[in-house]
């Protein structure tokens, strides 16, 4: 029942990981980047307001960095490089890309959890619920409009694949 | 210092015991925050994540019990969304989808924060808090549990299990004022009840006071200026009135959020709103 607060597992994208020597107050978000070398996950607030620490947790878009990491024993955690392997990026990072949705990039990975995570949950989504959902995720270069684009490019390249 | 992961109520509550001044992490979306910026320094911490008990709901004889773990979105559009219009709106205000997917009701009312949303939801249905402990289970109206700002009633040995909230036949409302549309805190908020089977309307104001006010006075002058039976249209003057009596009872502080003066107008606009709402 109880952890010891020095090592710890944790199962970030299929693989279970080992986590030594960590301090118990560690959040989700420094454990994936500073531990295990996960470093698609972005840290810019650590307080819930930005979005840029995004991961999937028992498939909920969640902040990795209000997530206790050592809390997080047992459960499937997904960052965003278990969405897609670096050398070939799926649909939704194709669209980023395609649409200009990306400047600085620092809100990027954030963003592709959160769409990705949007469309398993509703695969055509209105124009209102895909901003409500992108609402916790903040972007300070691009203004949205491209994000939005490339989110309807998605869409509509998954639409016309079915059909 | 340890964290514990214990897989049932009774270990927690064994766990708690031995250690009475660990923390209670459900969500983590307070207490993450307070950690990460140094704010507060863990000790032991008891991790509620795989706790299942906290997590069910049922349905009651004259209402809900509501597992203190269940995250604001199963209330927001989620299987529990049905239970009440309140408290569906209240949660679909909090924070982002992020934020709703992780923070729990229990959480919200640990913290105690006179702006937490779901508080003046709480306050306005008289919810009872269902309290745990190894000695047994001790339950305490909403009134009695929130004391003053980040304050409440649980003591050192004891869990929020659940929260129980009646049925209600009539509108529900809550609204919030803030800076935006996501992710902010209440500047002021408003949750009304129209209970039509008995023939009452009750007001809860959040973010006005060391803790949640309830509206007594608006209340009972209402109960004596209109049929509260039915839901038919009240005139513009007892609107007014019931808005003027609500913000006179407001008692709020100015802050970096917002002035103690605007606080108070706002509460009179979001009280005459809702009730405009609830009878019509
Ligand atoms: C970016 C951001 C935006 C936010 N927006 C809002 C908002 O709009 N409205 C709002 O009301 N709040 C908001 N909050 C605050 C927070 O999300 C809520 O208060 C939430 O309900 C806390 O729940 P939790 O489970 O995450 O709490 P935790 O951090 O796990 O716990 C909070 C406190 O409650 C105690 N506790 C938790 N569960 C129990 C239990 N079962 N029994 C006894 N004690 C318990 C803990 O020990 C701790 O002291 C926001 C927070 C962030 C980071
Ligand atoms: S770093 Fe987690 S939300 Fe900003
Ligand atoms: S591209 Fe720079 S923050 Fe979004």
């Amino acid at each position: 029942m109880s952890t010891s607060s020095e090592i710890y597992s944790l199962r970030v994208n299929g693989t279970d990981q080992h986590v030594k020597d960590a301090w118990i107050g560690e959040s989700l978000l420094y454990v994936l980047r500073e531990r295990l070398g996960f470093m698609g996950s972005k840290g810019a607030c650590e307080q819930g307001e930005c979005g840029s620490c995004t991961v999937l947790i028992n498939n909920d878009a969640v902040c990795s960095c209000l997530v206790m990491a050592a809390s997080a024993i047992d459960t499937d955690i997904i960052t965003v490089e278990g969405l897609a392997p670096s050398e070939s990026p799926n649909d939704i990072q194709q669209a980023f890309v395609t649409e200009g949705a990306v400047q600085c990039g620092f809100c990027t990975p954030g963003l592709i959890v959160a769409v990705h995570h949007l469309l398993e949950t509703n695969s055509s989504p209105t124009e209102i619920e895909v901003k409500e959902a992108l609402s916790g995720n903040i972007c300070r270069c691009t203004g949205y409009g491209r994000i939005f684009s490339a989110v309807q490019l998605v869409i509509s390249q998954r639409e016309k694949s079915i059909s | 210092m340890t964290i514990f992961s214990p897989r049932s109520l009774t270990e927690a509550l064994q766990v708690l015991n031995e250690h009475p001044t660990a923390r209670l992490l459900a969500g983590g979306t307070d207490t993450m925050v307070e950690i990460n910026f140094r704010h507060f320094e863990p000790g032991d911490i008891i991790s509620l994540r795989h706790v299942q008990e906290l997590q069910v709901f049922e349905t009651l004889s004259t209402g809900y019990r509501l597992g203190a773990a269940i995250p604001y979105k199963q209330f927001e559009n989620g299987s529990f969304s049905h239970v009440s219009g309140a408290l569906s709106e209240a949660s679909r205000t909090v924070g982002s989808p992020q934020i709703r997917a992780t923070g729990t009701i229990g959480g919200n009312l640990g913290t105690c924060s006179p702006a937490g949303d779901t508080l003046p939801v709480l306050s306005a249905l008289d919810a009872q808090i269902e309290l745990s402990s190894i000695n047994g289970i001790r339950m305490l109206s909403i009134h009695d549990f929130m004391l003053g700002v980040k304050r409440n009633a649980r003591v050192s040995n004891e869990i929020i299990t659940a929260i129980h909230i009646p049925k209600i036949n009539g509108f529900q409302g809550y609204a919030k004022v803030g800076v935006r549309n996501a992710m902010v805190i209440s500047i002021a908020s408003a949750c009304l009840i129209h209970n039509m089977d008995k023939s009452h309307i009750s007001l809860a104001l959040g973010a006005v006071g060391p803790t949640i006010i309830r509206c007594r006075t608006a209340e009972k002058w209402l109960t004596q200026n209109a049929d509260l039976s039915t839901s038919t249209a009240l005139t513009t003057e007892v609107i007014e009135e019931f808005g003027r009596l609500a913000a006179s009872e407001a008692l709020p502080i100015t802050d970096h959020r917002s002035t103690a003066e605007y606080r108070k107008h706002a509460v009179g606009v979001l009280a005459q709103r809702l009730l405009k709402r609830a009878m019509k």
